[in-house]
Protein backbone atom coordinates (compact mmCIF):
# COMPACT_ATOMS: atom_id res chain seq x y z
CA UNK A 1 0.00 0.00 0.00
CA UNK A 2 0.88 3.49 -0.68
CA UNK A 3 1.47 5.98 2.34
CA UNK A 4 -0.65 8.84 0.75
CA UNK A 5 -3.19 8.91 -1.45
CA UNK A 6 -1.26 11.84 -3.33
CA UNK A 7 1.20 9.27 -3.87
CA UNK A 8 -0.80 6.44 -5.45
CA UNK A 9 -2.20 9.59 -7.90
CA UNK A 10 1.08 9.92 -9.19
CA UNK A 11 1.62 6.11 -9.74
CA UNK A 12 -2.03 6.21 -11.80
CA UNK A 13 -0.97 9.12 -13.63
CA UNK A 14 1.88 7.53 -15.00
CA UNK A 15 -0.10 5.10 -16.24
CA UNK A 16 -1.67 7.95 -18.36
CA UNK A 17 1.36 9.37 -19.79
CA UNK A 18 2.68 6.02 -20.45
CA UNK A 19 -0.90 5.23 -22.48
CA UNK A 20 0.69 8.12 -24.53
CA UNK A 21 -1.85 10.78 -23.09
CA UNK A 22 -1.76 14.47 -24.34
CA UNK A 23 -4.12 15.12 -21.50
CA UNK A 24 -4.71 14.14 -18.16
CA UNK A 25 -7.26 15.62 -15.77
CA UNK A 26 -6.83 14.98 -12.07
CA UNK A 27 -9.79 16.00 -9.78
CA UNK A 28 -9.83 15.76 -5.88
CA UNK A 29 -13.26 17.02 -4.19
CA UNK A 30 -14.09 16.95 -1.10
CA UNK A 31 -17.45 16.76 0.46
CA UNK A 32 -17.55 16.64 4.10
CA UNK A 33 -21.56 16.39 4.18
CA UNK A 34 -21.51 13.30 2.09
CA UNK A 35 -18.39 12.55 4.20
CA UNK A 36 -16.41 11.06 0.37
CA UNK A 37 -13.22 12.33 -0.51
CA UNK A 38 -13.80 12.16 -4.50
CA UNK A 39 -10.16 10.98 -6.79
CA UNK A 40 -10.82 11.07 -10.43
CA UNK A 41 -8.04 10.49 -12.96
CA UNK A 42 -8.94 11.10 -16.93
CA UNK A 43 -6.64 10.66 -19.75
CA UNK A 44 -7.01 10.48 -23.62
CA UNK A 45 -4.02 7.83 -23.94
CA UNK A 46 -4.63 4.68 -26.09
CA UNK A 47 -7.53 3.61 -23.71
CA UNK A 48 -8.19 -0.01 -22.97
CA UNK A 49 -9.71 -2.99 -24.09
CA UNK A 50 -12.71 -4.54 -21.84
CA UNK A 51 -10.78 -7.56 -21.22
CA UNK A 52 -7.42 -5.41 -20.29
CA UNK A 53 -10.23 -3.57 -17.66
CA UNK A 54 -11.74 -6.50 -16.49
CA UNK A 55 -7.59 -7.78 -15.69
CA UNK A 56 -6.41 -4.40 -14.36
CA UNK A 57 -7.10 -4.69 -10.85
CA UNK A 58 -5.68 -7.96 -10.96
CA UNK A 59 -2.19 -7.73 -9.14
CA UNK A 60 -0.73 -10.53 -11.48
CA UNK A 61 -2.07 -8.58 -14.72
CA UNK A 62 0.25 -6.21 -16.35
CA UNK A 63 1.54 -5.51 -20.07
CA UNK A 64 4.98 -5.33 -19.14
CA UNK A 65 6.98 -7.47 -20.07
CA UNK A 66 9.81 -6.98 -17.50
CA UNK A 67 8.02 -8.80 -14.77
CA UNK A 68 4.97 -10.12 -13.97
CA UNK A 69 2.76 -8.00 -11.59
CA UNK A 70 1.21 -4.87 -11.50
CA UNK A 71 0.13 -3.51 -8.10
CA UNK A 72 -0.47 0.29 -8.90
CA UNK A 73 -4.27 0.04 -9.49
CA UNK A 74 -4.70 -2.68 -7.15
CA UNK A 75 -3.27 -0.36 -4.39
CA UNK A 76 -5.86 2.52 -5.19
CA UNK A 77 -8.74 -0.13 -5.26
CA UNK A 78 -7.88 -1.77 -1.99
CA UNK A 79 -7.35 1.81 -0.16
CA UNK A 80 -10.46 3.19 -1.41
CA UNK A 81 -12.15 0.08 -0.96
CA UNK A 82 -11.00 -0.33 2.75
CA UNK A 83 -12.83 3.23 3.77
CA UNK A 84 -16.17 2.21 2.31
CA UNK A 85 -15.76 3.84 -0.94
CA UNK A 86 -15.68 2.71 -3.81
CA UNK A 87 -13.26 2.33 -7.21
CA UNK A 88 -14.18 2.19 -11.28
CA UNK A 89 -12.27 2.05 -14.36
CA UNK A 90 -13.88 3.13 -17.48
CA UNK A 91 -12.53 3.04 -21.16
CA UNK A 92 -12.28 2.70 -24.55
CA UNK A 93 -9.54 1.95 -26.57
CA UNK A 94 -8.80 5.31 -28.90
CA UNK A 95 -10.39 7.48 -26.37
CA UNK A 96 -8.66 7.09 -22.68
CA UNK A 97 -9.22 5.87 -19.67
CA UNK A 98 -11.08 7.44 -16.28
CA UNK A 99 -10.28 6.15 -13.35
CA UNK A 100 -12.51 7.01 -10.05
CA UNK A 101 -11.83 6.20 -6.68
CA UNK A 102 -14.38 7.63 -3.73
CA UNK A 103 -12.85 7.13 -0.11
CA UNK A 104 -14.91 7.58 2.89
CA UNK A 105 -14.08 10.99 4.39
CA UNK A 106 -13.81 9.85 7.84
CA UNK A 107 -12.76 6.76 7.97
CA UNK A 108 -10.26 5.40 10.11
CA UNK A 109 -8.93 3.80 7.27
CA UNK A 110 -8.25 6.50 5.18
CA UNK A 111 -4.86 7.65 4.24
CA UNK A 112 -4.43 10.92 4.33
CA UNK A 113 -4.07 12.92 0.87
CA UNK A 114 -0.43 14.09 1.73
CA UNK A 115 1.69 16.36 -0.58
CA UNK A 116 -0.68 16.64 -3.45
CA UNK A 117 1.16 20.00 -4.64
CA UNK A 118 4.49 17.46 -4.48
CA UNK A 119 2.77 15.23 -6.95
CA UNK A 120 1.13 17.91 -9.71
CA UNK A 121 5.05 19.23 -9.31
CA UNK A 122 6.78 16.23 -10.33
CA UNK A 123 4.46 14.88 -13.02
CA UNK A 124 4.94 18.69 -14.65
CA UNK A 125 8.70 18.45 -14.17
CA UNK A 126 9.11 15.09 -15.49
CA UNK A 127 6.29 14.93 -18.48
CA UNK A 128 7.39 18.27 -19.83
CA UNK A 129 5.30 17.19 -23.55
CA UNK A 130 1.65 16.13 -21.48
CA UNK A 131 -0.74 18.85 -20.27
CA UNK A 132 -2.65 18.54 -16.48
CA UNK A 133 -5.86 19.96 -15.29
CA UNK A 134 -5.69 19.84 -12.07
CA UNK A 135 -9.15 20.42 -10.45
CA UNK A 136 -9.85 20.51 -6.29
CA UNK A 137 -12.63 20.91 -4.37
CA UNK A 138 -13.19 21.48 -1.15
CA UNK A 139 -17.20 21.38 -0.55
CA UNK A 140 -18.69 24.32 -2.80
CA UNK A 141 -15.37 26.08 -3.32
CA UNK A 142 -12.59 24.89 -5.88
CA UNK A 143 -9.58 25.96 -7.92
CA UNK A 144 -7.74 24.56 -11.21
CA UNK A 145 -4.36 24.62 -12.75
CA UNK A 146 -4.50 23.97 -16.52
CA UNK A 147 -0.86 23.77 -17.97
CA UNK A 148 -2.66 24.56 -21.41
CA UNK A 149 -3.15 28.08 -20.06
CA UNK A 150 -0.05 28.24 -18.83
CA UNK A 151 1.75 27.03 -21.67
CA UNK A 152 -0.21 29.88 -24.12
CA UNK A 153 0.83 32.72 -21.24
CA UNK A 154 4.52 31.90 -21.40
CA UNK A 155 5.20 31.20 -24.96
CA UNK A 156 7.95 29.10 -25.35
CA UNK A 157 8.95 29.18 -21.64
CA UNK A 158 9.62 25.99 -20.30
CA UNK A 159 6.76 24.71 -18.02
CA UNK A 160 10.06 23.17 -15.75
CA UNK A 161 12.10 25.94 -15.41
CA UNK A 162 12.99 27.38 -12.27
CA UNK A 163 10.64 30.37 -11.56
CA UNK A 164 7.58 28.32 -13.01
CA UNK A 165 8.19 25.71 -11.29
CA UNK A 166 8.77 28.16 -8.13
CA UNK A 167 5.10 29.82 -9.68
CA UNK A 168 3.40 26.41 -9.20
CA UNK A 169 4.33 25.87 -5.90
CA UNK A 170 3.12 29.15 -4.97
CA UNK A 171 -0.09 28.71 -6.81
CA UNK A 172 -0.60 25.62 -5.69
CA UNK A 173 -0.19 26.59 -1.63
CA UNK A 174 -2.06 30.34 -1.69
CA UNK A 175 -5.18 28.48 -4.08
CA UNK A 176 -5.41 25.45 -1.38
CA UNK A 177 -5.11 27.30 1.35
CA UNK A 178 -7.52 29.40 0.21
CA UNK A 179 -10.28 26.64 -1.20
CA UNK A 180 -10.05 24.43 1.89
CA UNK A 181 -9.28 26.91 4.63
CA UNK A 182 -5.98 24.94 5.70
CA UNK A 183 -7.65 22.07 6.39
CA UNK A 184 -5.45 18.81 7.43
CA UNK A 185 -6.99 15.42 5.78
CA UNK B 1 -8.00 36.84 -2.47
CA UNK B 2 -5.04 33.99 -4.12
CA UNK B 3 -2.82 33.88 -6.75
CA UNK B 4 -3.27 34.33 -10.45
CA UNK B 5 -1.71 33.03 -13.73
CA UNK B 6 -1.03 36.84 -14.11
CA UNK B 7 2.36 36.78 -12.86
CA UNK B 8 3.54 33.93 -15.49
CA UNK B 9 3.44 37.50 -17.98
CA UNK B 10 6.76 38.80 -15.62
CA UNK B 11 8.15 35.58 -15.81
CA UNK B 12 7.99 35.26 -19.70
CA UNK B 13 9.02 38.66 -19.81
CA UNK B 14 12.32 37.37 -18.15
CA UNK B 15 12.82 34.14 -18.97
CA UNK B 16 12.23 34.32 -23.10
CA UNK B 17 16.11 36.46 -23.34
CA UNK B 18 17.74 33.33 -23.02
CA UNK B 19 15.61 30.48 -24.35
CA UNK B 20 17.50 30.07 -26.93
CA UNK B 21 19.86 27.85 -24.85
CA UNK B 22 17.73 25.60 -23.77
CA UNK B 23 16.32 22.34 -24.66
CA UNK B 24 19.60 20.31 -26.14
CA UNK B 25 19.60 17.21 -23.78
CA UNK B 26 22.97 15.85 -25.92
CA UNK B 27 26.00 15.80 -23.69
CA UNK B 28 24.26 16.54 -20.35
CA UNK B 29 24.46 14.16 -17.37
CA UNK B 30 21.14 12.64 -16.86
CA UNK B 31 19.67 12.23 -13.47
CA UNK B 32 16.83 9.19 -13.77
CA UNK B 33 14.97 8.57 -10.58
CA UNK B 34 12.93 5.06 -10.70
CA UNK B 35 9.11 6.49 -10.15
CA UNK B 36 7.26 3.02 -10.58
CA UNK B 37 4.72 1.63 -7.96
CA UNK B 38 7.87 0.41 -6.26
CA UNK B 39 9.77 3.50 -6.25
CA UNK B 40 7.16 6.04 -5.44
CA UNK B 41 5.86 3.45 -2.69
CA UNK B 42 9.57 3.56 -1.19
CA UNK B 43 9.76 7.40 -1.11
CA UNK B 44 11.21 8.45 -4.97
CA UNK B 45 9.04 11.72 -5.30
CA UNK B 46 10.81 13.70 -2.52
CA UNK B 47 14.21 12.43 -3.74
CA UNK B 48 13.51 13.81 -7.09
CA UNK B 49 12.04 17.11 -5.98
CA UNK B 50 15.44 17.52 -3.91
CA UNK B 51 17.59 17.00 -7.18
CA UNK B 52 15.44 19.07 -9.44
CA UNK B 53 15.15 21.29 -6.85
CA UNK B 54 19.13 21.47 -6.59
CA UNK B 55 19.62 21.28 -10.30
CA UNK B 56 17.47 24.53 -10.72
CA UNK B 57 18.93 26.49 -7.70
CA UNK B 58 22.56 25.71 -8.60
CA UNK B 59 21.90 27.12 -12.45
CA UNK B 60 22.69 23.65 -13.80
CA UNK B 61 19.77 22.56 -16.14
CA UNK B 62 22.01 23.20 -19.07
CA UNK B 63 24.38 20.31 -17.93
CA UNK B 64 22.07 18.65 -15.78
CA UNK B 65 18.47 16.51 -16.78
CA UNK B 66 16.48 15.17 -13.86
CA UNK B 67 13.61 13.28 -15.01
CA UNK B 68 12.18 9.62 -13.82
CA UNK B 69 12.24 6.38 -14.94
CA UNK B 70 10.45 2.77 -14.78
CA UNK B 71 11.18 -0.14 -12.35
CA UNK B 72 14.31 -0.96 -13.31
CA UNK B 73 13.90 -5.22 -11.44
CA UNK B 74 15.81 -4.09 -8.44
CA UNK B 75 12.52 -3.04 -6.43
CA UNK B 76 14.01 -3.98 -3.05
CA UNK B 77 16.66 -1.12 -3.38
CA UNK B 78 14.59 1.50 -3.98
CA UNK B 79 14.76 4.55 -4.06
CA UNK B 80 17.11 4.01 -6.90
CA UNK B 81 18.74 6.99 -8.37
CA UNK B 82 20.96 6.42 -11.65
CA UNK B 83 23.73 9.03 -12.72
CA UNK B 84 24.53 8.87 -16.45
CA UNK B 85 26.80 10.40 -17.62
CA UNK B 86 28.41 10.63 -21.31
CA UNK B 87 31.55 8.62 -21.88
CA UNK B 88 31.38 6.93 -17.99
CA UNK B 89 30.15 4.14 -16.95
CA UNK B 90 26.20 4.29 -15.43
CA UNK B 91 26.11 4.97 -11.18
CA UNK B 92 23.58 3.38 -9.58
CA UNK B 93 22.75 4.41 -6.18
CA UNK B 94 20.35 3.06 -4.10
CA UNK B 95 18.09 3.16 -0.61
CA UNK B 96 18.00 7.06 -1.57
CA UNK B 97 16.35 9.43 0.49
CA UNK B 98 16.06 13.27 0.05
CA UNK B 99 19.39 13.85 2.44
CA UNK B 100 21.51 11.57 0.60
CA UNK B 101 19.68 12.80 -2.53
CA UNK B 102 21.63 16.42 -1.63
CA UNK B 103 24.95 14.51 -0.91
CA UNK B 104 25.01 12.82 -4.17
CA UNK B 105 24.10 16.34 -5.69
CA UNK B 106 27.15 17.86 -3.88
CA UNK B 107 29.35 15.68 -4.17
CA UNK B 108 28.76 13.60 -7.42
CA UNK B 109 26.69 16.05 -9.27
CA UNK B 110 28.86 19.24 -8.56
CA UNK B 111 31.83 17.72 -7.19
CA UNK B 112 32.65 15.01 -9.54
CA UNK B 113 33.32 12.57 -7.18
CA UNK B 114 31.18 9.52 -7.07
CA UNK B 115 29.56 8.82 -3.42
CA UNK B 116 30.55 5.35 -2.95
CA UNK B 117 29.22 4.86 0.34
CA UNK B 118 25.62 4.84 -1.74
CA UNK B 119 26.21 2.80 -4.57
CA UNK B 120 24.50 -0.48 -6.06
CA UNK B 121 27.95 -2.04 -6.35
CA UNK B 122 29.28 -0.93 -2.68
CA UNK B 123 26.31 -2.86 -0.86
CA UNK B 124 27.26 -6.02 -0.54
CA UNK B 125 23.42 -7.41 -1.58
CA UNK B 126 23.03 -9.12 -4.23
Amino acid sequence: MMPEISLNILDIVENSTRAGASLVTIEIAVDTAADTMTVVIADDGCGMTQEQVQAVTDPFFTTRKTRKVGLGVPFLKQAAELTGGSFRIESEPGAGTTVTAVFGYSSIDRQPLGDMDGTILTLIDCHPDVDFLYIYRYNEKSFELDTRQMREILGGVPLNSQDVTEFIRQYLKENRADTDGGAVY
Amino acid sequence: MAMTLDKLKEIREKMQADLNQRDNSEGKIRVLVGMATCGIASGARPVLRTLSEDVQEKNMTDKIMVTQTGCIGLCQYEPIVEVVEPGKPKVTYIYMNPDKAQEVFNRHLVGGHVVREYTLESSNLK
